[in-house]
């Protein structure tokens, strides 16, 4: 049986998609039978920063109206055979997702797949709700800024009362949080939470600290998630994340900031 | 350093506020959150019974449930509006 992931926050824009297209580029690298679900019902997205946005036939809705198998909906990656993307439905029916549904798709993925990783959108409505219902598993993902933590706090509270494990009384769901956008510089200045700052206000650990890296935009422009990018900080800063979930003891990297070298200093940059 | 940096005001660690105003804004949040279902309710009819007699703000009432030890204290607290 798999391991369902949920990617979350509550907030949007905070790298959410970012976080779960890498995830799961790393997980499949490791070798992990890895499929990766697009929540977010009318807004898809996931599709393009995975690259396979042209090859999108059916959606996660086809499969649950029955239109289509969950294997023909499937898209498999071309640069990992065990990779695999349920895109999203572009549909504005908001009653689109339903419970019996989602669970059905689930289950059958779980029974397939060893990681299933449910990237949610926004918010707290329908599709964050079912994104996180069913997750053994949470990476929240933060920004060192007021409302993200807010709003992290918030989904924190409802996937510990509201989630399949807790109306069944199983374990809790594993919480982590991703902290992203991390600007090592701003928060020596004072004028940025530190990763410490963010867990003590949450009360839960860092799974990673990924930075504010330009190599994230260009990984999107082209389709290929920035874990990828192996010479990218962003992208090594993922890796790790990735090797924390499968259990490695990894120091955090890139937290500190980058002291100038000595020829930096002399000439400039 | 200079005479006038001496004036100059520091910058302000505008992160160490950020977490102050985080760490009570989610403690009060959290406290809400975890109640029994009937508390909204129990906020909404005991804000309207209170407007019978003053004209408070809809957030002027605080209902919060607290765990103390074994038993669960009711904690209630009423702002009233300053007296022109
Ligand atoms: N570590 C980062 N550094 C720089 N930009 C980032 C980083 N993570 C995400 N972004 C950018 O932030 C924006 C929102 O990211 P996205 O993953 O779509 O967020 P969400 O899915 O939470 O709405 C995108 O433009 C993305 O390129
Ligand atoms: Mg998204």
């Amino acid at each position: 049986m798999g391991e369902i992931i949920v990617v979350t926050s509550g907030k949007g824009g905070v790298g959410k998609t970012t976080t779960s297209a890498s995830l799961a580029c790393g997980f499949a690298k490791r070798g992990k039978k890895t499929a990766v679900v697009d929540f977010d019902i009318g807004l898809r997205n996931l599709d393009l920063i995975m690259g396979c946005e042209r090859r999108v036939v059916y959606d996660f809705v086809n499969v649950i109206n029955g239109d289509c198998s969950l294997k023909q909906a499937l898209i498999k990656d071309k640069r990992f055979d065990n990779l695999s993307v349920l895109a999203a439905s572009q549909t504005k029916d908001k009653d689109a997702l339903t419970q019996e549904g989602v669970a059905k798709v689930i289950d059958d993925l779980k029974a397939e797949f060893d990681i299933v990783i449910c990237d949610s959108p926004a918010g707290i409505e329908r599709g964050a709700f079912y994104a996180m219902y069913f997750a053994d598993r949470a990476v929240v993902v933060v920004n060192p800024e007021v409302s993200s933590v807010r709003d992290s706090d918030r989904v924190l509270g409802i996937m510990s009362s509201k989630s399949r494990r807790a109306e069944q009384g199983q374990s809790p769901v594993k919480e982590h949080l991703l902290l992203t956008r991390y600007s090592p510089e701003r928060v020596e200045k004072g004028d940025m939470m530190s990763v410490a700052d963010v867990e003590e206000i949450l009360g839960v650990k860092v799974i990673g600290v990924i930075p504010e890296a330009p190599e994230v935009l260009s990984a999107s422009n082209s389709g290929v998630p920035v874990i990828l990018d192996e010479t990218a900080d962003a992208g090594q800063a993922y890796a790790d994340a990735v090797a924390r979930l499968l259990g490695e003891d990894r120091p955090l990297r890139f937290t500190e900031p980058r002291r100038k070298g000595f020829f930096q200093r002399m000439f400039g940059g | 350093m200079g005479l006038f940096d001496l004036f100059r005001s520091r910058p302000k660690n505008t992160a160490k506020l950020a977490k102050e105003r985080l760490l009570i804004i989610v403690a009060q949040e959290r406290g809400t959150e975890k109640g029994p279902d009937y508390l909204p309710l129990l906020k909404r009819e005991l804000l309207e019974v209170i407007r019978k007699y003053v004209n408070v703000d809809p957030d002027a009432v605080m209902v919060n449930v607290q765990r103390e030890g074994d038993q669960e204290v009711l904690e209630l607290s009423v702002t009233l509006p300053d007296k022109e």
